[in-house]
Formats: structure tokens, C-alpha cells, sequence
């Protein structure tokens, strides 16, 4: 039990780790991350749900971390980009982003990254997206257009766009799972 | 933002009693528009009940045809569901031209009724506004409206409803399941948004305290011909200008029967009831598409800087019927050639 009825504990397991933290139920995900976990790679954009910069992955899909409260995600499992490579070993997508320069500033790329791996998984369980001609049978591969819709809650202020489909585009073909 | 309560429902009765049990109460659900509006000082509840673990996840299949959607299903689960994508693609379509990805594997059914208007007034707590604080007055009405609404709406609120999901649902004439603190009721989706007149605060007609449980759609076997056109400012993760759910009938050439929808036009998603009428046993031509639309338009009023969602509307009323009819609708008379 934790003293003000406006604090809860929250048990998170963050990168395959368990953590146990109390925070005020004012905590966003995203702020448990960067300022109680010192995990900093998913970024404060808008802090409105609006860039996907701060883009993780909770219980296996992608989320935006800023517009969850993180009492709301306790006994969750969550992935940020510090838990994408296995060690040294880069995620196929990270390899691919560097091959392809996927960024420039860098700022939303651990977004794109999570959001990726996400809408990734996302392809392979058959969910179609606007960008999907035949909704019954799926997506048919991933078209640049699907790419683009899929991504598009990902913004990049550089316009790093072209090289980010390309990246996702080559990562999707030589298979990402891990 | 004001400190707050956190409490995670466990059945539905138990959500509500805690709900009742404080004026200053919210559901939570996926969290997308409501944790929004806490960060801008718009929503200050006391204590949140999270309903997102209630057992009110699945989609059910109806005796007598039909879908039960549970109301925290996600978005992203519902536009996914094989019988939603077989048997009504104008749902699938209007989740999927939602939000975001990530977004929409947040929302939930329920939420997405009941998010809030997006009016940059409403947003903006230094602005007055009715809808906020009743008596206020409204800024939008002369204020910045391109985005607001041109059918129903009164001098106290121009706001519209911001969903897609809804606007399918409309067409499909879903009944909203919901659970008050008198007990369960029905409520036909058509009768669920009100319209502002004098009270803009009052956007739902469930009692307060109120919890969505789950939304019902009817067999409706020609909805397998039925799709969602949205116009935006850009081509995805954009709120729509203007929208347009449709599902057709035909009968030879003739409109047996026709549902539509309106989005991003008043303050609840639209049933063109009057656009419905006007071709029913009537040719399926695009000429008849165009005065059905103007049938249901003769009622809309232009705020200052929305006047181009009339012709909008009217376009993508047109555009979406003839996509659906494809084959069987006369070639338009040659014009201008």
C-alpha cells in the first residue's frame, strides 16, 4: 500500500526486466520511462499523441507511451528501443535504417523503430490497412503505400520519409522477426 | 493536471457504482482523447476507473445475424475481425481511415462514441466556451470554424463529432448497450449523440454515470456492398473535412435500398435520412446521387469559413454511391465534350 490515494504501485516488466516502481497515477508511460527508469530512448515529442515519437511496444503492439497513464499499464510488458537489439546485435530494422540513412536528427527515429516492429508483426497477423485494396484477403505484400499509410502515425520533421520506407521496405522483405 | 483517484473496474456493475460514486468521475478507457484532454485542463476528474479490463472484449456473432461488439474492443481488433471485413467494409474502412496505427491499438469502441469534440475553442481552456462552461459563450461561431459543423447546429455550439467509426456505425444502425446507474438500456446510435441547442455540455443521452457495454449491428446482407470515403486535409492521420459512409441496394438499375452516413458535419455523426428517401425505387445514376445529396444539404448552414463541406459532401455522396455501383449505373449524359 502506498500512502496518498493519489499514488499507486505499478509493476512493469521493461525490456524482458522487472521494475517496481510507486508513482504518482499522474505518470504517463512515457515520463515512468525517461524519468523513473532513466530509459530515455522513447522521446517527448507533442506529449499529445500527435508525432509517435515516444512509440513503444505494450504487450506486443506498438502504443503511443505519452497518452498512457502508467498505472494504467501496470503488470504490463512493454518494449522501448533500448530492448530492440539483442545486446550489440542490431534489430534487423536498426541495420536497416543505417544502411538506408533512415534519420537525420535522429529525434523520432526510436518511434519509427518501435512503430516499425509494431505495424511489422502487425502485416504478418493479416490486419489490413486503408492502403489494403481487398480487405478480405489482406494485405497483398507491403507496398510503399501501405508502408506510408501504416506509418503515418510517425512524424520526421527532417523528411527523412523516402529512406524510411526504403529501410522498412528491405527490413520487411529480409524478415524482421527476431 | 489535478491529481485523481486510480481505480480498475472489475465487472461492469462495480465500474458504475464507483462512477456514481463520485461526482468528479471518468472512464477510462484506451485513454487517447481523455489523458489529452487532462494534460490540457479540459477533463480535471477525480478519480479514473479504468475499464479497459472489464470483460466486455469480444465480438459475438447474433442469432438472427447481426455483430456484438463488447465496448472496450480495440480499434484496431475491430477493423481486423474477419466478419467485419466480409460483412460490413464501410466499419472496417472507417476504423482503419481513424487516427493512427498505434492509436487505434489503443481506442476502444466505447471511447470512440464518447471522445470529445476536436474544436481548437473547446481544446483551449483560455477560450470561452459552452460546451466546457455552459453560459460562456461560444468563440468558434465567429472565430476560426473551417472545421466545424454545417448541419444542426445552434448559436451556442458549432462543434462536430470527430469519429469515423461512428459515422459507419450510424449507417449500420448500431444500438448502443449501455449500463446506467438505474440499470441496462438501449440506445439506437441515432439517438445517442444530441444535437447542442441550449446545452452543448450534454452530448450523450445516457444518463450521467453512464457506461457503454457494447454496440450492436444488425444483419444488413447488402452491407457487403458498403465503403468509407473520407476527405482530409492529408492523406492519412488527419480528422475528416468531410465523410461519407454508404451501403446499397440495387433492385436492375433501380435503388432498393441505401444507407448513409455523414461525418465532420454536426455535432453527432449524420444519418442522411432524407438522401436515403430520395432514392429509394429510384434509377442509380449519378444524377439521382447528386439530388439525394442536395436533398439532405437543402437543411445546412454555412458558418463563415465552412461553406466548401457543401459541395464536399455533396462530391463525396456522388463519388462514393457510383464507386459502389460500379457496372450498373447508367453512363452519365456526355457533357462538355
Amino acid at each position: 500500500m502506498t500512502g496518498s490515494p493519489h499514488r499507486s504501485p505499478v509493476s512493469l516488466s521493461v525490456n524482458g526486466r522487472p521494475y517496481e516502481l510507486d508513482l504518482d497515477n499522474r505518470t504517463t508511460l512515457l515520463d515512468a520511462l525517461r524519468e523513473h527508469l532513466a530509459l530515455t530512448g522513447a522521446k517527448k515529442g507533442c506529449d499529445h499523441g500527435q508525432c509517435g515519437s515516444c512509440t513503444v511496444l505494450l504487450d506486443g503492439r506498438r502504443v503511443k507511451s505519452c497518452l498512457i497513464f502508467a498505472v494504467a499499464a501496470a503488470g504490463g510488458s512493454l518494449v522501448s528501443i533500448e530492448g530492440l537489439a539483442d545486446g550489440t546485435d542490431l534489430h534487423p530494422l536498426q541495420s536497416c535504417f543505417v544502411q538506408h540513412d533512415a534519420f537525420q536528427c535522429g529525434y523520432c527515429t526510436p518511434g519509427q523503430l518501435c512503430s516499425a516492429a509494431g505495424m511489422l508483426d502487425e502485416v504478418r497477423q493479416g490486419w489490413p490497412s486503408l492502403a489494403t485494396e481487398d480487405l478480405v484477403a489482406g494485405p497483398d505484400g507491403l507496398t510503399d503505400s501501405e508502408i506510408r499509410e501504416r506509418m503515418s502515425g510517425n512524424l520526421c520533421r527532417c523528411a527523412a520519409y523516402p529512406n524510411i520506407v526504403s529501410a522498412i521496405r528491405e527490413a520487411s522483405a529480409t524478415g524482421s522477426r527476431r | 493536471m489535478r491529481t485523481f483517484r486510480y481505480e480498475r473496474g472489475t465487472d461492469p456493475g462495480q465500474a458504475v457504482t464507483l462512477v456514481a460514486g463520485e461526482p468528479d468521475a471518468a472512464y477510462l478507457g484506451g485513454g487517447t482523447n481523455l489523458v489529452d484532454l487532462m494534460k490540457l485542463g479540459v477533463a480535471r476528474p477525480r478519480l479514473l476507473v479504468d475499464v479497459t479490463r472489464l470483460p466486455l472484449d469480444s465480438v459475438e456473432p447474433l442469432p438472427g445475424g447481426g455483430l456484438r461488439i463488447g465496448a472496450t474492443v480495440r480499434n484496431s481488433d475491430l477493423a481486423a475481425h474477419p466478419t467485419v471485413r466480409r460483412d460490413y467494409p464501410v466499419l472496417a474502412r472507417a476504423l482503419l481511415a481513424g487516427a493512427s496505427g498505434q492509436l487505434r491499438n489503443m481506442a476502444t469502441v466505447g471511447g470512440n462514441l464518447l471522445q470529445r469534440t476536436r474544436c481548437y475553442y473547446f481544446q483551449d481552456v483560455s477560450r470561452p466556451c459552452n460546451k466546457r462552461e455552459p453560459g460562456a459563450g461560444c468563440s468558434a461561431l465567429d472565430g476560426q470554424n473551417r472545421d466545424l459543423a454545417i448541419l444542426g447546429w445552434s448559436p451556442q455550439c458549432v462543434a462536430t463529432h470527430p469519429s469515423d467509426m461512428a459515422v459507419a456505425l450510424v449507417a449500420l444502425d448500431a444500438v448502443v448497450e449501455v449500463l446506467e446507474p438505474a440499470g441496462a438500456r438501449e440506445i439506437p446510435l441515432t439517438e445517442f449523440h444530441r444535437l447542442p441547442g441550449e446545452r452543448p455540455d450534454q452530448e450523450t443521452t445516457m444518463e450521467p454515470g453512464g457506461l457503454v457495454t457494447a454496440v450492436r449491428i444488425p444483419a444488413l446482407p447488402y452491407a457487403r456492398r458498403s465503403t468509407y470515403r473520407k476527405a482530409r486535409d492529408r492523406a492519412s492521420f488527419a480528422f475528416a473535412a468531410g465523410s461519407v459512409a454508404a451501403a446499397i441496394d440495387l433492385d436492375g438499375p433501380l435503388v432498393r435500398e441505401v444507407r448513409l452516413g455523414y461525418g465532420a458535419v454536426a455535432h453527432r455523426p449524420w444519418r442522411a435520412r432524407l438522401a436515403e428517401e430520395a432514392l429509394r425505387g429510384q434509377p442509380a445514376t449519378e444524377e439521382n446521387f447528386r439530388l439525394a445529396a442536395d436533398e439532405e444539404l437543402a437543411a445546412a448552414r454555412a458558418l463563415a469559413h465552412n461553406a466548401f463541406k457543401i459541395p464536399l459532401i455533396r462530391n463525396l455522396t456522388v463519388r462514393t454511391l457510383v464507386e459502389l455501383t460500379e457496372g450498373s449505373v447508367e453512363p452519365a449524359a456526355e457533357r462538355g465534350r
